[in-house]
């Protein structure tokens, strides 16, 4: 984008014009909701807080609400369409980490939630003659498999241009499958049944999680989410978030500016793929059976179009993407046969017409770039005759 | 815990569940019919990698909607073979006619894979390239385009597979190492050998082919020499199509019930493992990639025991190229090819 530019290193007024012509290049991202981010943002530390707090407690009344007109029932009970959304959400979350934040494109996402899948039924179901394990230890471990599985993905391909990511991780998507299928440990169609769930069961001694009730997957899914998105926030303010952001943006600047590009990339694609082997075991758990029919790779272009749909680099962004991905079939059943093709023309018209989704994340590295201009500024202000300032420049980007 | 594990661990190998056999035998028995076979999935694969790296070449975009275009393409065979009262059993006609309406499912397919192709770039990836996307939304598009088309078909026809058509019946024609090559296996290989070799010397000697050379090589350039870019990019998405059309008969005549809206997909997977295997942008590398993937699959598949074990073996060597010469066997670009 900025290749066309050189460096400006001295404040003047060519570096204001430039700042302001890259922020008037900005201002059409807008996405359906222009200023919600500012108002957001201009909202005190404890307000801000009080409304999180407000929106939790909703979510988490939703399933015993069961709100008119939003509800899928009749057609689809509406705690287990729940579940499902929230499955869908923490996908959208995960796949916004790799998709999103380092700008690498993995359209194979569903295989390791796959994998996360046969993790869970593997170690669980009464149907596979391995170790059984207790069904949440299933969960970390499912991460951890996934996680390996993304290393081994990534180091041969994330040296590489961006694309062959694409397309491995495209053949990986439905290389899961076939291994699914043709290998006869992994019982193909015939699959693996009565996979595990967390323990507890309640007064009238009926196990709490059962797969015919939503509600307490939702609750668990929802906590879940609710701790990835706390670490994916303050992974994306950290260091390693600065890191995937440059990538992302431009990838050879960042690699000359001291950036280990390689790295990151590697490690922004294993996170992903833990958190879509989180997703996967939660999934397993909540339906209770797991067969080589479910995780075909137009289920991935579903979990990118969430993605995309909630606004690239936005987790609020990926959750609601997410939601909506599994809820509009839920909702509307006439249209649920359609939905690859709904969500596959969303995802052209959106990139062409809207790239940034329904809610684009905010432009972090130009915001922080803004903030070291102004401080650079300032100093210069300061002492006058240190730089080539011109006192004009205040009108411009100046001030905040 | 522990005590639990190792009876447990104990049971696993002595389970009935097996993860992989390897029959060796199989593989020595069948060695040359496999090979055969395999050269003539290969030429496909070649045919239809050739539209990869094309649009790779010109654009640096991975075009996943090729793999569409080219079910389009069986898609227009089908329905001319259909018209013209072919079924699943090898017609009665006589030697010329079933060449005449060879050909006319030939023309039919070339022209429905290059409208397909056009229209993919100018509907998706001709916007974008106005907007000066990120490399990203490319791919998103492409992978959207893609699965729009499939789906539009899935819609269309129905999940399952079309009627089988069976074109000629394939004669025994000579014996290599006590195999028997037959006249389809003859007819596939040598008609897309010759369509390759044409393409190639079209890129190298034509007018057009060395336009499309020099917006490979540097676009900014060509457009500064009087190249007309946004031509040279319709004209290779049409190359494209033309190529993945005459795959598209050679595929159906080799697997006639093949037309299905999913067909397309994994078939692309596998051209596109050859087009990286050759050296993507490489014309040339896409004949040998192709001619090595089918030959390497359809070992895979005799070794392995399963026809689907073609894709697992395709995609594990696209993975090895990457791992070990990224640029693959001949060396990428098409700009750099000698003229």
């Amino acid at each position: 984008m900025s290749t066309t530019e050189g460096p400006t290193l001295i404040p003047d007024d060519a570096a204001a014009q430039a700042m302001m012509d890259r922020e008037a290049k900005m201002k059409p991202r807008k996405g359906w909701f222009p200023g919600l981010g500012e108002k957001w943002n201009t909202l005190s530390r404890q307000k801000q807080w009080l409304i999180l707090i407000v929106v939790v407690v909703i979510a988490y009344l939703l399933p015993i609400l069961n709100p008119p007109l939003i509800t899928t029932e009749p057609g689809n009970n509406w705690q287990i369409a729940l579940a499902q959304m929230s499955v869908y959400a923490l996908v959208a979350v995960g796949l916004n980490v790799v998709v999103g934040y380092a700008g690498l494109l993995d359209l194979g996402y569903v295989a390791f939630f796959a994998v996360g899948s046969y993790t869970a039924a593997m170690f669980t179901s009464p149907d596979s003659p391995y170790v059984h394990i207790p069904y949440l230890w299933t969960l970390p471990l499912a991460m951890a498999i996934t996680m390996f599985f993304g290393v081994m993905l990534g180091v041969p391909t994330l040296r590489l241009r961006g694309d062959y990511l694409a397309i491995v991780t495209l053949g990986f998507g439905e290389i899961v499958r076939i291994l699914a299928t043709i290998i006869p440990a992994m019982k193909g169609q015939v699959g693996f049944q009565n996979v595990g769930h967390p323990p507890g069961t309640d007064s009238g001694g009926q196990p709490i999680f059962l797969n015919s009730n939503g509600t307490p997957w939702y609750w668990l899914t929802l906590t879940i989410i609710i701790l990835v998105l706390l670490a994916a926030g303050n992974l994306e303010r950290s260091r390693v978030g600065r890191a995937w952001i440059a990538i992302r943006e431009d990838e050879d600047a960042a690699e000359i500016m001291g950036v280990p590009t390689f790295k990151y990339k590697v490690w922004a694609f294993a996170i992903g793929a833990s958190v879509g082997g989180l997703s996967g075991a939660l999934f397993a758990g909540q339906v209770g059976f797991v067969n080589n029919q479910k995780f075909d790779i137009a289920t991935s272009i579903l979990f990118l179009a969430a993605v995309v749909m909630g606004g690239t680099g936005n987790k609020v962004g990926a959750i609601l993407g997410g939601s909506l991905v599994a809820y509009i079939p839920l909702r509307f059943t006439a249209i649920a046969e359609f939905k690859y093709l709904i969500f596959g023309a969303a995802l052209v018209l959106i990139m062409i017409f809207r790239p940034g989704g329904i809610l684009p994340a905010r432009q972090s590295l130009l915001a922080y770039g803004r903030i070291a201009y102004n401080k650079v500024k300032a100093l210069a202000m300061k002492k006058p005759g240190t730089g080539q300032l011109t006192t004009s420049t205040g009108k411009g980007a100046g001030d905040e | 815990m522990i005590t639990e594990v190792i009876p447990s661990l104990i049971r696993t190998v002595s389970t009935d569940d097996t993860w992989i056999t390897f029959d060796v035998n199989s593989l020595a028995q069948n060695f040359w019919s496999s090979t055969f076979d395999g050269l003539t999935f290969g030429a496909i694969y070649a045919l239809v990698a050739l539209g990869y790296t094309l649009v790779y070449g010109v654009l640096n975009l991975i075009n996943f909607a090729h793999s569409e275009v080219f079910i389009t393409g069986c898609y227009g065979v089908f329905f001319t073979l259909s018209a013209l009262n072919f079924g699943p059993s090898a017609p009665k006609l006589a030697f010329w006619a079933i060449v005449g309406n060879l050909v006319l499912a030939l023309v039919v397919a070339i022209v429905a894979s290059a409208l397909m192709a056009v229209i993919v770039e100018r509907v998706a990836y001709k916007p974008l390239r106005q907007r000066k996307a990120p490399r990203l939304a490319f791919l998103i598009t492409a992978i959207g385009v893609s699965f729009a088309i499939q789906y539009t078909i899935y819609w269309w026809r129905g999940p399952s597979p079309e009627a089988a058509l069976t074109m000629f019946r394939p004669t025994p024609l000579f014996d290599v190492f006590g195999t028997i090559i037959d006249s389809q296996q003859v007819v596939i290989i040598v008609a897309a050998v010759i369509l390759m070799v044409a393409t190639d010397q079209f890129i190298r000697r034509s007018r057009t082919g060395r336009g499309i050379r020099a917006v490979a090589q540097d676009p900014d350039t060509a457009t500064l020499m009087g190249v007309n870019k946004e031509k040279i990019i319709v004209t290779t998405f049409i190359i494209g199509g033309v190529l993945a059309g005459a795959a598209a008969l050679f595929y159906v005549m080799k697997i006639p019930s093949g037309v299905q809206y999913s067909g397309g997909f994994i078939l692309g997977v596998k051209a596109f493992a050859a087009a990286v295997l050759g050296g993507i942008g490489n014309v040339r590398g896409a004949l040998l990639g192709g001619l090595l993937i089918g030959l390497i699959g359809n070992y895979g598949q005799v070794l392995l025991g399963s026809s689907q074990w073609t894709d697992v073996v395709a995609f594990v060597v696209l993975v090895l190229v990457l791992i070990v010469r990224p640029e693959g066997i001949l060396g990428s670009s098409l700009g750099k090819s000698k003229a």
